[in-house]
C-alpha cells in the first residue's frame, strides 16, 4: 500500500470516501457473515450434537444470504402505538455505531481507514453510542417487554463500560499511546522484562486484563450470560421484540459485526493485532496478509466469547450489576496498579 | 345462529370480566405484565398476570384453563380401552404414567390382580415415563435461565429412552399399553439388554448435565435461596412429587401409598428430599429422582419373572358398580383418579387429580415480592405440564 | 501431614469442558484410525432427512392395513374407534351350499372400508378388537398429503398397505406368548 498511497492521495475526496465506505461495508460485513456462520451456525451446532443448517449450500453455508434474502422481503410492521420515527430510527443507531469502530482498527502497517492519535479512545466512546440505539429500540416499541429489555440494557451496558476501559488503560500505560497502530508497534518490537523474542504480545503480561476486557465484552455485546436485554426464555427478543423484516436484520447483522468489531479491537490491543513475530511488519506485502491474521486472532477471540454464550446460564440483573461494580472494577484498578509500579520499575 | 338474551348478557359478563382483570391493574400505580397464554416460559398456555413495581412483583395471580379439553366429560362417553387412549395426553411427557392410576383403579373395581410379568413390566415403563419426563425437564431449565446447550443433550438422550418405549409399544409418546388385567403385549426379544444399555446412556447424561448446569456457579446464584417454600405452605397447598420433597417432606406414593399394582416394593430404592425449599433444591431433587430411576428399572430388568402379561378377563369388559380412587407417584407428582362405576362398558364419571394443578396453586403467593428473572425461575423450578393443569 | 485434598475445578470451567468436548466428539468421532478425519455428519445426532431415513421399530404405529379377505364386516373396529374414523358398508349376499344339496350361506361382502387417517388417532384399539385378524400395524410413515381430503385411505389402498407390514418378532425370555402370523 505505501506505493498505491500517492495513488490514493491524488484521487478526488469523493472517490476516496467511496472507497473508504466500500471498504469498511466490506470488512463489517465479512467478518459478520464469518462469525455467524462458523460460531452461529456450525460450532453452537457441534457443541449441541447436531449439524446445524446444511441445506442452503455446500454444509449451509448459504445460509446467511438465504436468511437476508427472507427477511428484506418481509412485510414491515411497526406496532400501531411505537413512536415511528424512533423506532425507524434504532437500528441505524447501533450499526452505525459499529461501522465507526472499524474505521481505526488497523489491518496492516499501511492499511487503515484511518488512523486516529486518540484511535482506542475514538473505539470506547463510540462503542457507547449503541447503547442510545438499544435504549431507543427499547422504549419506541411500545411493548411492556421492549421497554423492560431496553432498560435492563440501559444498566448493563452503562456498568460494563467502566471495566473495559479500566483494562485498556492497562494496555496505554504499557504501550505508551492510544494509537492504534501504536499499540500494535509496541506489541510486535517490545520486551517482556528485557526479553524479546516475541516481542510483548499483552495477553502475556495484562492477562488480568485480558480476562477482564474479555468479560466486559461479553457484557457490552449482550450475550449469554449477560443477555439480560435479550433474555430470549423471558422477554421473547427484549427490546428487539416489535422488530420483524430488514429492521431485524440489521439489529441481527449488528450484533456479529460489532461481536467481530470488538474481537478486532481485542486481538489488537492483547494479540498483537496485524503482526506476527519473526515476520518483517514494515514490508508491502504485509498488508495483505496482516488483514489475514488480524481475521485469524478475531476468530480466535470470537471463539472464546462463543464458547461462553452457549455454555453458560445467564446472570439476574442485579447479579451481573455486582458483577461489574464489585469485583471487576476494584480487580481492574489493581491491575492499573500494578502495571504502573512495574513500568516504572523495569 | 341466534343466541338467547340469556347466553348474549353471559358472554357479555365474561368479556367484560376479563377487561375489568386488565382495566383494574392498569389504573393501580405499577406497571401490569401479562406474561400471556404464549409465552416461552410458560410451558404452554399458562397466563401469568404480574403486577410490577419496576422488576419486582408486588402481586401475581395465574389463569389456567387455556388448554381446557374437557377430559372428565370425554371419559363419561368412552368405554374403558377408549378412555385409556384419550388420558395419555394428559400429561403428554409422562406418556405411561398416566394409564397407570385410571388402569388400577378399574382393576381394584373388578377386583383382579395383574400377574407378576405385568407389574414389572407396567413398573419399568412407568419409571421409564418418569426419566423422559424429567430429563426434558432438566433440558428445559437450562433454557429458562439461559443456557441453550443442555436442551439438546436432554433431547438428544431422550430420543434412547423413546426409542424403547416405541419397540414395545409401538407409540413414543402415547404408548396406550395399560390394559385392565394386564398389558397389551409382551416385550420384543433383545428389549432387556437394549434397556439396560439405554439406561447407562442416561445415567450418564445425568453426569453430564450436572457438570454442565448443577456445578454451575452462575446456576446457582440464580436457584438458590429463589423461591423458598416451607414445608408446611407446601402441604397446605397440596404440593406433591418433587416439589413437596424439595421442601423437606418425605413423602413418596411409590413407597407411601395404598397401591398394589406396582412392583416398587421388590426393588432397592431410596426417596430423595432437601431440606432448602428453594429452586436449587427441586431441580436436584429431580436430578437425583431420574437416577434412582434407572437404578431402579436395571433392578427390575433383572429380576424379570416368566409368566403370562394378561389376566383371565372377559373379552368384552364390563366394569362392576363402585367407586375407586388411586393415586400413583407420577413423574409431575401425585396423579389420582377417581372413578365411578355403574357397570357399563365405560365409567360414569372420571375426576382426575392432577399434580400441576396444586402444584402451580401456590404461585400467587410464592411470586410476591420476587424479580421478574426469578418468576422464570420458578416457573421452570415448578416444573408443571399444561395438559396437566387444565385437562 | 494429612493427604492434601485434591483441587476442585470450578464448575464454569467444567462446564466450558462438556461443551468443547462435545463439539470434539461430534467433529471428530471414534473412529479408529480415521479419527482425525473431521466427519461431523457421522458424529453428529441429526439424521438428515429426507436423504437419511430413520427405520422405526416394528411395532411402531405407523399405518393400519387392511387383509380385506379376513373381513366379515362385523363393525367392531367401527364401533370402538375413538374417533368414529373408520367407515364401513358391507351388504349380505349368498354364496353357494359348503356341500351339495345344503342351505345356501349368508356372506358379508365389504362394500367400503375407510379409514380418515385426519382424525385417526393411532391408538390401536381397532387392531386389537378385531376377532378376525384382519387389521394390522404397519411401520410405514410416508404418506402426508397435499390435501385434507387425501388423507382418507379407501379399501384398496388399505390393503396396499398389508406389503409393509412386517412378520411379528419373538418374544423376550420367559414370555409364555405364542407369536402370531401375518396372514399374507
Amino acid at each position: 500500500m505505501t506505493a498505491a498511497a500517492p495513488i490514493l492521495a491524488e484521487l478526488a475526496w469523493w472517490m476516496q470516501t467511496s472507497l473508504r465506505s466500500i471498504g469498511v461495508l466490506v470488512a463489517v460485513l465479512i467478518p459478520a457473515g464469518t462469525l455467524v456462520y462458523v460460531f452461529l451456525f456450525k460450532m453452537m451446532s457441534f457443541m449441541q450434537s447436531r449439524l446445524g443448517p446444511m441445506e442452503a449450500g455446500p454444509w449451509g453455508s448459504l445460509q446467511l444470504l438465504a436468511e437476508v434474502g427472507k427477511f428484506i422481503q418481509k412485510e414491515d410492521i411497526i406496532p400501531w402505538r411505537a413512536d415511528r420515527k424512533l423506532f425507524a430510527l434504532a437500528p441505524y443507531v447501533v450499526v452505525a455505531a459499529v461501522f465507526l469502530i472499524y474505521l481505526v482498527v488497523p489491518f496492516g502497517p499501511d492499511a487503515y481507514f484511518v488512523n486516529f492519535d486518540v484511535g482506542i479512545f475514538w473505539v470506547l466512546a463510540v462503542s457507547s453510542v449503541s447503547v442510545i440505539g438499544i435504549l431507543i429500540a427499547g422504549w419506541a416499541s411500545a411493548n411492556k417487554y421492549s421497554l423492560l429489555g431496553g432498560l435492563r440494557a440501559a444498566g448493563q451496558l452503562i456498568a460494563y463500560e467502566l471495566p473495559m476501559v479500566l483494562a485498556v488503560v492497562g494496555v496505554v500505560i504499557q504501550a505508551g499511546t492510544l494509537n492504534m497502530q501504536g499499540i500494535v508497534d509496541a506489541q510486535a518490537n517490545g520486551s517482556i522484562f528485557g526479553w524479546d523474542g516475541i516481542g510483548n504480545p499483552f495477553i502475556l503480561t495484562q492477562g488480568i486484563g485480558f480476562l477482564i476486557f474479555l468479560i466486559a465484552m461479553q457484557a457490552e455485546l449482550t450475550q449469554t450470560p449477560f443477555d439480560m436485554p435479550v433474555a430470549e426464555s423471558e422477554l421473547v427478543s427484549g427490546y428487539m421484540t416489535e422488530y420483524s423484516g430488514l429492521r431485524f436484520l440489521l439489529f441481527f447483522i449488528g450484533e456479529f459485526a460489532s461481536a467481530g468489531a470488538f474481537a478486532a479491537v481485542a486481538a489488537t490491543l492483547f494479540l498483537g493485532g496485524w503482526s506476527v513475530p519473526f515476520l518483517d511488519n514494515d514490508a508491502d506485502w504485509m498488508n495483505v496478509v496482516g488483514p489475514l491474521v488480524l481475521l485469524t486472532k478475531m476468530m480466535f477471540v470470537a471463539f472464546l466469547v462463543f464458547w461462553v454464550r452457549f455454555t453458560y446460564p445467564r446472570f439476574r440483573e442485579d447479579q451481573l450489576q455486582q458483577l461489574a461494580w464489585k469485583i471487576l472494577i476494584p480487580l481492574s484498578l489493581v491491575n492499573i496498579l500494578a502495571t504502573m509500579a512495574l513500568k516504572v520499575a523495569f | 345462529m341466534t343466541l338467547t338474551e340469556r347466553q348474549q348478557r353471559a358472554y357479555i359478563d365474561s368479556q367484560a370480566a376479563d377487561m375489568r382483570v386488565n382495566v383494574e391493574l392498569e389504573t393501580d400505580e405499577g406497571m401490569t405484565l401479562n406474561m400471556g397464554p404464549q409465552h416461552p416460559a410458560t410451558h404452554g398456555t399458562l397466563r401469568v398476570i404480574a403486577k410490577l413495581d419496576g422488576e419486582q412483583v408486588v402481586w401475581a395471580d395465574i389463569a389456567p384453563g387455556y388448554m381446557h379439553r374437557g377430559y372428565e366429560k370425554l371419559c363419561e362417553v368412552r368405554t374403558y380401552p377408549q378412555v385409556t387412549t384419550l388420558i395419555n395426553r394428559i400429561d403428554w411427557l409422562g406418556s405411561f404414567a398416566n394409564e397407570v392410576p385410571f388402569i388400577l383403579a378399574a382393576e381394584q373395581l373388578m377386583d383382579i390382580e395383574a400377574p407378576p410379568r405385568a407389574r414389572y413390566i407396567r413398573t419399568i415403563l412407568f419409571e421409564m415415563a418418569r426419566i423422559a419426563n424429567i430429563v426434558l425437564f432438566l433440558g428445559d431449565l437450562g433454557v429458562q435461565l439461559g443456557a441453550v446447550t443442555p436442551a439438546f443433550y436432554a433431547f438428544r438422550d431422550r430420543e434412547h429412552v423413546l426409542d424403547q418405549i416405541e419397540s414395545v409399544t409401538g407409540g413414543r409418546f402415547h404408548p396406550n399399553f395399560d390394559r385392565i388385567g394386564g398389558l397389551k403385549d409382551d416385550l420384543p426379544k433383545g428389549w432387556i439388554a437394549d434397556t439396560k444399555a439405554v439406561m447407562e446412556r442416561m445415567r450418564m447424561f445425568c453426569d453430564e448435565v450436572e457438570d454442565l448446569l448443577f456445578g454451575n456457579e452462575i446456576f446457582e446464584a440464580r436457584t438458590r435461596g429463589v423461591g423458598v417454600i416451607p414445608a408446611d405452605v407446601a402441604l397446605s397447598y397440596g404440593l406433591t412429587g418433587a416439589n413437596a420433597r424439595a421442601s423437606g417432606i418425605d413423602w413418596d406414593l411409590r413407597r407411601d401409598g395404598r397401591v398394589a399394582g406396582l412392583a416398587h416394593d421388590d426393588v432397592d430404592w431410596r426417596v430423595w428430599t432437601h431440606p432448602d425449599g428453594d429452586s436449587f433444591a427441586r431441580c436436584w431433587v429431580r436430578l437425583q429422582e431420574t437416577r434412582e430411576a434407572t437404578k431402579i428399572v436395571d433392578q427390575l430388568c433383572d429380576k424379570l419373572p416368566g409368566g403370562s402379561i394378561m389376566a383371565k378377563v372377559p373379552r368384552i369388559i364390563k366394569v362392576p358398580a363402585g367407586e375407586a380412587y388411586v393415586e400413583t407417584e407420577n413423574p409431575l407428582g401425585a396423579m389420582g383418579y377417581y372413578v365411578v362405576s355403574k357397570g357399563d362398558l365405560g365409567p360414569f364419571r372420571v375426576k382426575i387429580r392432577s399434580a400441576s394443578f396444586s402444584n402451580v396453586s401456590v404461585l400467587p403467593w410464592l411470586l410476591r415480592g420476587v424479580y421478574v428473572p426469578d418468576i422464570i425461575t420458578i416457573l421452570a423450578s415448578l416444573y408443571f405440564i399444561l395438559g396437566d393443569i387444565d385437562r | 501431614m494429612g493427604k492434601v485434598p485434591a483441587p476442585k475445578v470450578p464448575g464454569l470451567v467444567k462446564g466450558l469442558g462438556v461443551t468443547l468436548k462435545t463439539m470434539v466428539k461430534t467433529t471428530f468421532p471414534a473412529r479408529g484410525i480415521k479419527t482425525l478425519i473431521p466427519a461431523p455428519s457421522v458424529g453428529s445426532a441429526t439424521v438428515q432427512y429426507p436423504h437419511e431415513k430413520e427405520q422405526p421399530a416394528d411395532r411402531a404405529r405407523g399405518v393400519i392395513a387392511l387383509k380385506e379377505d379376513n373381513c366379515t364386516v362385523c363393525m367392531l373396529c367401527a364401533r370402538s374407534c375413538p374417533d368414529w374414523c373408520i367407515y364401513i358398508e358391507g351388504h349380505k349376499d349368498t354364496a353357494p351350499p359348503r356341500r351339495p344339496g345344503g342351505k345356501p350361506r349368508t356372506v358379508s361382502k365389504l362394500d367400503r372400508f375407510d379409514i380418515d387417517y385426519a382424525l385417526c388417532m393411532y391408538c390401536g384399539i381397532c387392531v386389537e378388537v378385531c376377532p378376525f385378524d384382519a387389521l394390522f400395524w404397519s411401520p410405514e410413515y410416508e404418506y402426508s398429503e397435499l390435501r385434507l381430503a387425501d388423507l382418507l385411505h379407501d379399501k384398496d389402498r388399505l390393503g396396499e398397505w398389508m406389503q409393509t407390514v412386517p412378520d411379528f418378532e419373538p418374544y423376550e425370555a420367559g414370555s409364555d406368548q405364542k407369536v402370531r402370523k401375518v396372514p399374507r
